[in-house]
């Protein structure tokens, strides 16, 4: 995975709540079987008319919005499926950094895992934050220092440890994962004992 | 010390536990369909990676395959080669595979328990939300993403944070022509879309423990709609009765230990849950969703909600944006809606009882002039049991198209769309927008509802018929 790095943009703000990832990225793109290339579909139905023309008022459509390396959602954001496309679709765009005041599980967890660093903080911060996208303002995300720096000021977020370290340093959680085997394997045997109908082929 | 059954379910699956709390839990059952599992191989292979326990995955397609007839392949060339990859991933890997004219093929989250391959007391997972419909089992049951599926391919664990308790009451009993689905809903509608975020949610009380094993699964299939990790329910002699004898079920000595370890999964009587909700089941009615969130739901006795009565600035916004999506004016009675399409199936309502139910309620009756409907079976299973029970006939005297299983139109992956504006009363999970068509309007109800809505052709009181 790609090593995640500081962040200076102007963000996107889109204050609508419960943002779900069947408009993050419609089901019509699910049929890829790629990861990549689903920049130009991102938010497709509002991005695009009937007839696949541009929206030109929608945000994302929109200088300096459509170089956008960082969205500012309404509550609850990427609730509903758990298609990975919908950060797929987001990084492709080029937004590696979502901050909401809430955020679905599984899309929150499916964000770690493409470089894409979501920021749950407090609603009245994410207004504030929303007049720097309105002023077309840059704002700036440091990581290693769980910080949010704009205008004058500074705001502390909390990230889980680990998927910190695992962004920064681009980890494979995979390969971590792998280096258990040896508690894997005595994992099952565990189990071959205690439950034997639950491995087959044993 | 005194557990939940989520607590205790967790701790069988510690395989590690790092300091800051970060785990690593084993999979028992993994389930894996077409849509979310492409890339997950593709990770494999560019790694050099090996599934390390291929007999405990099982995989259909059903997100892509048309309900129409399918002898002839499938037409749409996108959808054809994702079905065709899993194809080819499930021999190149071991993977056992219900193909798409398999009799066993259907919706993953009705062949699970269809096949016993879904467990008590087991970790589940799948690249598919929907996959909490298997906690009614008492397993914990979840969704995630591709990349989950490919870590679960490769390690046969998942790395986890442990979520919290949240124990949901629904006391007492459940008033006539009110269903599981209507149950559901209520909870959704009570503690919001995101009401369940950071818990795992154990379903109990009366009302639940008088639902049969397949009602219990459109309770916990719609808990992800709730921003719940997951939702389960304590296995009881249905649970066992269910799965005895099922293909995939333990059988002889191990079906004894099994059943023997199956009748510790409960949340101890003291144990304590970070959150409880009680709901009394004489205050569930039919239910109906207006808008574009599983948690606008209204009494079908009820009228549109006005955003002008709403306080808070941003809900009242995304109400307006709701009735707008949804060409809905406050105040009009729900039972004035009309409808244009009845979709009944889905992972949600799409097993063999929801059809007798709505068979039932349908017999010796047409739908509406204006209406068209479609049943599509959950699986290939379902649909020849209810064929065996003539079920096909009266859905199909009445003016139902009769399907081939998949989800269909519950997301719209294949031909099965609503077109802009047309107005759906549909058994399944979402109506948000664009769900099931670009500009497709969605109404969530349970499948007695939908039976009411095709007979009226409008939305109608299930209690009426």
């Amino acid at each position: 995975m790609e090593k995640f790095k500081n962040l200076k943009s102007i963000p996107s703000y889109l204050s609508l709540q419960n943002i779900d990832t069947d408009m993050i990225i419609p089901k019509q793109f699910l049929k890829t079987i790629k990861r990549t290339g689903l920049g130009k579909s991102l938010f497709y139905e509002m991005r695009y008319d009937e007839n696949g023309k541009v929206n030109e008022d929608f945000i994302l459509n929109k200088e300096p919005y459509n170089k956008s390396r960082i969205l500012l959602a309404g509550k609850n954001f990427g609730c509903g499926s758990s298609r990975e496309h919908a950060p797929w679709a987001l990084s492709d765009f080029g937004i590696k950094c979502v901050i909401s005041s809430s955020f679905a599980d599984i899309f929150y967890n499916n964000c770690f895992k493409n470089g894409i660093l979501p920021i749950k903080i407090e609603e009245q911060t994410v207004v504030e934050l929303s007049e720097y996208s309105k002023r077309k303002e840059e704002i700036e995300i440091d990581l290693e220092k769980q910080e949010i720096k704009y205008g004058n000021k500074v705001k502390k977020f909390e990230v889980d440890s680990f998927k910190k370290k695992c962004l920064i340093e681009g980890l494979d959680d995979i390969a971590l994962s792998l280096e258990k085997a040896l508690q894997i394997d005595n994992f099952e045997k565990i189990i071959k004992e205690n439950s034997p109908w639950l491995l087959k082929n044993d | 010390m005194s557990k939940t059954l989520y607590d205790k379910i967790w701790e069988n699956h510690l395989v590690h536990k790092q300091d800051d709390g970060t785990c690593l839990i084993y999979v028992d059952r993994h389930l894996v369909h077409e849509v979310t599992s492409p890339q997950a191989f593709e990770g494999l292979r560019l790694q050099k990676r090996k599934v390390r326990r291929p007999e405990l995955t099982l995989a259909v397609p059903d997100h892509n395959v048309p309900t129409t007839d399918r002898s002839k392949g499938i037409d749409d060339e996108e959808s054809r080669i994702q079905v065709e990859t899993l194809r080819k991933n499930c021999k190149e890997f071991g993977v056992e595979l219900f193909d798409v004219n398999d009799k066993r093929q259907g919706i993953v989250h009705i062949i699970g328990p269809e096949q016993g391959f879904t467990q008590p007391g087991t970790v589940i997972v799948c690249g598919d939300s929907h996959t909490a419909t298997h906690g009614a089992f008492g397993s914990l049951a979840f969704g995630i993403g591709t990349s989950e599926v490919e870590h679960v391919l490769a390690t046969q664990t998942l790395i986890q944070k442990k979520s919290k308790n949240l124990r949901i009451n629904v006391n007492g009993d459940l008033p006539k022509g009110v269903t599981a689905k209507d149950v559901i809903l209520k909870i959704i509608g009570t503690i919001g879309t995101a009401g369940g975020t950071g818990y795992v949610v154990e379903f109990a009380g009366d009302v639940i423990k008088n639902l049969s094993m397949e009602e219990r699964m459109t309770v916990c299939n719609m808990t992800i709609e709730a921003g719940a990790r997951a939702g389960l329910i304590a296995p009881d002699e249905k649970t066992f009765k269910y799965l005895e004898g099922k293909t995939m079920s333990p059988k002889g000595e191990n079906w004894k230990k099994a059943l023997e370890f199956w009748k510790t999964l409960y949340s101890d009587k003291d144990c304590k849950f970070d959150k409880e909700v009680n709901i009394e089941g004489k205050d569930i009615e039919p239910l109906v969703t207006w808008g574009t969130s599983p948690q606008d739901v209204s009494p079908i006795t009820g009228v549109v909600p006005d955003p002008a009565n709403e306080k808070n600035e941003d809900r009242k916004m995304a109400m307006e944006r709701s009735l707008e999506y949804m060409g809905l004016k406050a105040n009009t009675k729900i039972s004035d809606i009309k409808i244009d399409k009845i979709f009944i199936g889905s992972c949600t309502n799409g097993r063999i009882e929801d059809l007798r139910l709505a068979a039932d309620l349908l017999k010796g009756k047409k739908i509406s002039s204006n209406v068209s409907a479609m049943v599509v079976p959950g699986s290939g299973l379902v649909k020849e049991q209810a064929e065996k029970e003539g079920l096909d006939k009266i859905f199909k005297d009445a003016g139902f198209e009769w399907r081939e299983p998949g989800c269909s139109m519950c997301l719209g992956m294949n031909p099965d769309q609503l077109k802009p504006k047309e107005r759906c009363a549909s058994t399944s999970n979402r109506n948000f927008e664009g769900r099931q068509g670009r500009g497709g309007r969605t109404h969530l109800v349970s499948p007695g509802m939908a039976i009411a809505a095709a007979i009226n052709g409008h939305l109608a009181d299930v209690r009426k018929i």
